[in-house]
């Protein structure tokens, strides 16, 4: 009977997070609600996430599992899960000044915020169909929640009952394919079902095959890939901005890294098989993302085609099934990571008198009212371009390395050519910012996203110099999948 | 045995039955209604499965709890469903073509390359049989805190969500509500509570701020 409960080390960070999550709940409740109750909420819910991802980072390298298979920590997991609790803790640092220029704080934010990224962290563990759909669903509700958190903004409504009803549709197709896949191999354990779909039988067994593509088209809903991204626009323009910021940084890292784990973890007999949807989700996204996000005049709506594009581009690295590509997507998560919260809190801070600016055409002549902010929101967009010497221009050279490397040639061209194209509405930006003539000034920038903003940007700009831990972790954690 | 199969195609042809009254019927509480007797007789069908705990859920779940919420909806939201089903005949043609090709081209698939029986599945878990003496329930429960214990709390992790985030959609602190405090109420005594005004002859009372509250 003990033997469930002895040895959970691995799971702490989960547990750590979902009882400060009940905490916070509990000390939200019973005191005043005034902003600055609130916001000592949210830093304390801050310390929760750095807690945890403390213990992720002493947690044993040797693989382990949990709950009899369900529930694996290894270096590709704690790897996954540092970036997603960083992603959730700098996107819910960008938040308080935000909420209190638009009067919504609220200490349900940073619960919601703390729930949602134990189910990532879930999501990240998975190795059986229940965990890796119990984990979603975590993550996914508290999302919905968070989306809608403006209740009574309208686009905030919208965006949150759009997210809820796709969402929904998607778990639906996602637990169909469970189900089919359950059927036909008789497990729901990952391990279990990698040893059964093997060889000639299970390539041609139909069901199985059916299973997969509809599981695979409920995680391509989560991480936004096309053609399963209708929502992304809609949703990133309606939410709340730091809403909108969890939503292109730790969401997408947590389902990637369930996609990658589902695929390598359950069905590595089936490799050409989920090749091919993930070469064509990968073509279609970054394509889409480039040529769709030109016409765009809300930023947001902007970012929200830049993150299908990029998307597109981590898709690549897992195409070729190699141990080369594996490393290059966790490279291209990390930098994604610090490109979207950078450029995301410039956005948080971009306020007037009159309230928040979101169209790219108040931007103008952001030089002369305020040169460091310009040129932060310069080298961040040039980076999410990919211009060397920046951190973005890494993170694709790896993903298309290793395309080539495998002689996806096709791919990685493509790759390029639609990186030249969306290099232009990078582009379009930083020439409003820096050469139209110049609106009324922004409120000044609050402290915390600026220091974030800042931070962000010496990434990006020094990555070249300190990118040997990144890839050598990336290398490590991409050791735990047999090609 | 043969009483089993009597009872299956009872239970089984009143499911389908009222499965089809349920988008047929005009009235949608008689939709409702007709929902709660295809619940119980897919609880029927368990209870011929061996599966008597899953009949149950069905029963207390499904008819106590969501059929009866949905009965409140349909009562309290002025739905106009004759509206909502106006083209039904109409587009039922359309409707036929298009899901009957995509069945077409399924059984067409499927008898061109066989469900894939040849992959040999992971044994199942073993159900209890009778002799043993563990109930069906008692199996149930006894993996579900053992075997399953993650995914319970996982489960429960995601109820809490849902009720955090349902009291955030909705709750609102509206101004001006009245409320019953008792030990305020308790701890008053005559100096707060009566007030002793003057009246000059011929004017109204006015309550005070005080009083008023």
């Amino acid at each position: 009977m003990t033997s469930f409960l002895t040895g959970l080390g691995p799971i702490y960070p989960e547990i750590i997070i979902a009882i400060g999550a009940m905490a916070l709940l509990m000390y939200g409740v019973f005191r005043p609600e005034t902003d600055a109750n609130a916001e000592a909420t949210g830093w304390l819910g801050v310390l929760v996430l750095a807690t945890a991802a403390m213990t992720v980072a002493l947690d044993p390298p040797a693989p382990a599992s949990l709950f009899e298979g369900a529930f694996v920590s290894d270096r590709f997991t704690d790897f996954a899960k540092l970036l997603v609790i960083a992603g959730s803790a700098f996107a819910l640092m960008l938040s308080f000044d935000y909420f209190r220029r638009v009067k919504s704080l609220k200490f349900e934010y940073p619960v919601l915020v703390l729930l949602a990224t134990v189910g990532m962290l879930i999501m990240v563990s998975a190795n059986d169909l229940i965990t890796l759909y119990l984990g979603l669903e975590l993550q996914s509700l508290a999302l919905y929640v968070l989306a809608a958190f403006r209740r009574d903004n309208v686009k905030s409504s919208e965006a949150g009952l759009k997210y809820f009803v796709l969402g929904a549709l998607s778990s639906g197709m996602l637990l169909y394919g469970a189900s089919l896949i359950y059927g036909y191999t008789g497990s729901t354990n990952f391990t279990a079902i990698a040893a059964v779909a093997q060889g000639k039988a299970a390539a041609e067994s139909l069901g199985l095959i059916i299973g997969l593509v509809f599981l695979l088209v409920g995680i391509a809903f989560k991480i936004s890939a096309v053609p399963f991204h209708m929502w992304t626009p809609d949703v990133y323009e309606g939410a709340p901005t730091p809403v909108t910021a969890l939503f292109a940084a730790a969401p997408k890292i947590a389902a990637l890294a369930l996609l990658v784990r589902t695929m390598h973890g359950a069905f590595p007999g089936l490799g050409p098989q989920w090749q091919q949807v993930i070469t064509l989700l990968a073509i279609a996204s970054m394509l889409l993302g480039a040529v769709a996000a030109i016409g765009q005049t809300n930023i947001k709506r902007l970012m929200a085609y830049s993150s299908i594009g990029h998307v597109g581009y981590a898709l690549v690295g897992l195409a070729p099934n190699s141990p080369e590509g594996m490393q290059s997507v966790l490279i291209y998560l990390a930098i994604y990571l610090v490109m979207t919260l950078g450029v995301f809190a410039v956005i948080v801070s971009l306020h007037r008198k009159e309230g928040q600016v979101v169209e790219i055409a108040d931007l103008a002549g952001l030089s002369k009212t305020n040169l460091p902010l310009a040129f932060a929101l310069f080298i961040l967009l040039f980076s999410l371009a990919g211009i060397p010497p920046l951190a973005g221009f890494f993170a694709k050279f790896y993903v298309f390395a290793a395309a080539i490397k495998a002689g996806l040639y096709p791919l990685a061209i493509i790759g390029v050519l639609s990186s030249v194209i969306g290099a232009y509405y990078y582009l379009r930006v930083v020439k409003v910012m820096f050469f139209d003539e110049a609106k009324d000034k922004l409120l000044p920038v609050p402290r915390v996203p600026g220091m974030i903003v800042v931070a962000a940007s010496v990434f990006v700009i020094f990555f070249a110099v300190f990118a040997g831990p990144v890839v050598d972790a990336a290398a490590a954690a991409a050791k735990v999948f047999k090609f | 045995m043969a009483l089993t199969a009597v009872f299956f195609y009872i239970f089984a042809v009143l499911a389908v039955v009222s499965g089809a009254m349920v988008i047929i019927a005009k009235n949608p509480v008689h939709a409702v209604l007709f929902l709660i007797l295809a619940f119980f007789n897919a609880a029927g069908l368990f209870v011929l499965l061996g599966a008597e705990f899953l009949a149950m859920l069905l029963v207390i779940v499904y008819v106590g709890a969501v059929a009866v919420l949905f009965l409140f909806v349909v009562m309290m939201l002025d739905v106009d469903f004759a509206e909502l089903k106006a083209g039904f005949i109409k587009n039922a043609p359309v409707g036929l073509l298009v899901g009957g090709t995509v069945l077409a081209e399924l059984v067409a698939l499927f008898m061109a390359r066989g469900f894939g029986a040849g992959i040999a599945k992971a044994p199942a878990a073993v159900m209890p049989t009778a002799a043993s003496g563990i109930s069906n329930t008692e199996a149930l429960g006894r993996i579900l805190y053992t075997k399953y214990a993650f995914f319970f709390q996982g489960a429960g992790l995601i109820l809490l969500v849902a009720m955090v985030g349902a009291i955030v959609l909705t709750l609102r602190q509206r101004e001006g509500v009245k409320r019953q405090s008792v030990p305020v109420q308790n701890a008053r005594d005559p100096a707060t509570a009566i007030e002793i005004v003057k009246v000059p002859t011929g004017s109204a009372v006015v309550p005070s701020a005080e009083a008023q509250r």
